[in-house]
């Protein structure tokens, strides 16, 4: 399996890494023009001619900002990602008084589990009456 | 006039092709070349981008299979206690497929695919058991869930895998752009698969158990027969008729062969039952509310369809009028723990069962209704 997986490793990384240069390449070339473009911008603005400071500048930011965009995609590292793991409660509830008891999951539990007595009334046993994740992130809604 | 030459003035000076100072000409130029270069090399930059968003979208696939992996492998030691490593064990079980039956004569072919289900099954239970020597009955299907989960993980990352690797052997953009269109699905679907891998593991019930759940509310508290194959069946007085409510037996992890205990329920009545109704999870549209009430007709239930022809074959024979109620989720939400509006729509759903059962049926009629799904973390 090991072997299998380095096999396939191989194959997969010396092309990537000749795109990755060259598309690095080309957005590095992109921003030192964006970059020329800018301080083009400032010298045509102090000689006056603002109409070709503001198309260069317009340009040099564009360039600048999708360029830096750029590079910052390529370097995000997949180390930072993680599972999330939903926080799972428990409705624990006592049939005869009702009373309901919220807590966190445990393993071993499942809906309709009994378990032991109630507090208040010791000849009924509580039983799991619900097991659910609440989802606090709100969904975006489209008014459509 | 003097506007437009002012306007042609300020164009040469923007775009010169000699004059000015040495940085206005290189940059010109450079602004030149980098405009060739994109209409002749403009597709094949844009599949680079494209090649590199598959790419970490790749990486990202691979953390969560080998995530994954280290679960399930983590979840075996811990219930099962094996006396030997069960690494080995497990990732040969990540590379197990199935064949499903020739199709070139149809006849008779889901008989054959169901066959080969069984026999999955239980090559899979006896892995478990093989691989967790202490876990019991429960356990043993709460983990096959799980070894289920990975495997699925596992094979959506070699499928990616195996196009980004073709994409980038033939440098063709419709091999990528195909496979870039679908990711953020794909991405969806495989993110859903790793939180269920936990509540596989730890017996938490899931989106999936929404018929399960409904059933088990019915049937809580009347007396429990085992029906074929891993079902449950009780008898319960609803609006003055009698309904025969079936699920998937919990709370392991266990959908059941619901088109089995239909059949069998259904001969054992000589075909005298009014209706049947078939409560499930149902993938809701974008825009639609998770654990939205639907109802319609026809056999609610997924899978590889051989429950389906099941129940179709033994409604057909004897005339039985078949109605569905759906709760809306998505496949996220279908394969992780259960959400709290799924559990609050349990209610909804039996209401619209009696309302379905007052319209539709006579006092003393027998009905069957059947909660379809994954019965994990639901006992009855």
């Amino acid at each position: 399996m090991m072997s299998l997986k380095t096999a396939a490793q191989n194959q997969t990384s010396p092309a990537s890494q000749k795109i990755s240069t060259y598309l690095t390449l080309i957005v590095l070339i992109v921003m030192a023009l964006s970059i020329a473009a800018l301080l083009l911008a400032a010298n045509a603005y102090f000689m006056g001619d603002q109409l070709a400071a503001g198309v260069l500048a317009v340009i040099g930011l564009i360039a600048f900002t999708m360029s830096g965009f750029m590079l910052y995609q390529s370097r995000r590292q997949t180390v930072e990602m993680k599972i999330e793991m939903p926080k799972v409660m428990t409705t624990v509830e006592c049939k005869k008084c009702g009373s309901k008891n919220i807590r966190e999951f445990q393993r071993g539990d499942y809906v309709y589990k009994e378990l032991d007595a109630c507090q208040k009334c010791p000849d009924t046993k509580q039983m799991i009456t619900a097991i659910y994740k609440e989802v606090k992130v709100k969904e975006k809604t489209y008014d459509v | 006039m003097n506007v437009l030459m002012q306007q042609s003035l300020h164009a040469n000076q923007l775009i010169p092709t000699g004059g000015g100072d040495i940085l206005s000409q290189i940059v010109s130029w450079a602004f030149y070349g980098i405009f060739i270069v994109f209409i002749f090399y403009g597709q094949r930059i844009q599949m680079y981008i494209m090649i590199r968003e598959v790419e970490n979208s790749l990486h990202k696939l691979k953390f969560i299979k080998d995530e994954g992996r280290k679960i399930t492998i983590e979840a075996i030691k811990e219930i099962g206690k094996p006396t030997t490593d069960p690494s080995a064990r497990v990732d040969r079980y990540l590379e197990y497929f199935t064949i499903g039956p020739q199709a070139m004569d149809p006849s008779g072919i889901v008989y054959k695919l169901d066959h080969i289900l069984d026999v999955r099954d239980e090559r899979l239970k006896d892995e478990v058991k093989l691989m967790a020597p202490t876990s019991d009955e429960v356990q043993v299907n709460n983990l096959e869930n799980s070894l289920e989960a990975a495997m699925a993980l596992n094979f959506i990352y070699k499928v990616v895998r195996h196009y980004y690797i073709q994409g980038k052997k033939t440098l063709s953009l419709y091999v990528i752009m195909q496979l870039q269109m679908i990711l953020p699905m794909v991405m969806k679907e495989a993110e859903a698969y790793a939180s269920a891998l936990k509540a596989f593991a730890y017996g938490q019930p899931i989106g999936d158990g929404a018929g399960p759940l409904v059933a088990a509310k019915l049937m809580h508290g009347y007396e429990i027969r085992k029906l074929p194959k891993d079902c449950v069946m009780a008898t319960v007085p609803i609006e003055g008729r009698t309904a025969l409510v079936i699920k998937a037996e919990g709370p392991g992890g266990n959908v059941g062969k619901p088109g089995d205990a239909v059949e069998k329920v259904i001969e054992e009545n000589e075909g005298k039952i009014a209706t049947l109704i078939m409560i499930d999870a149902g993938l809701k549209l974008e825009g639609e509310t998770v654990g939205e009430v639907a109802e319609g007709i026809g056999a609610a239930i997924g899978g590889p369809g051989v429950d389906q022809y099941k129940i179709e074959e033994k409604l057909t024979k004897y005339h039985i009028p078949n109605y569905a109620v759906i709760v809306k989720e998505d496949i996220g939400d279908a394969v992780s723990p259960l959400r709290k509006e799924i559990n609050d729509s349990v209610d909804k759903v039996i209401e619209r069962v009696k309302a379905v059962l007052l319209e539709r049926t006579k006092e003393g009629d027998k009905v069957i209704i059947v909660g379809v799904g994954n019965s994990i973390g639901v006992g009855q």
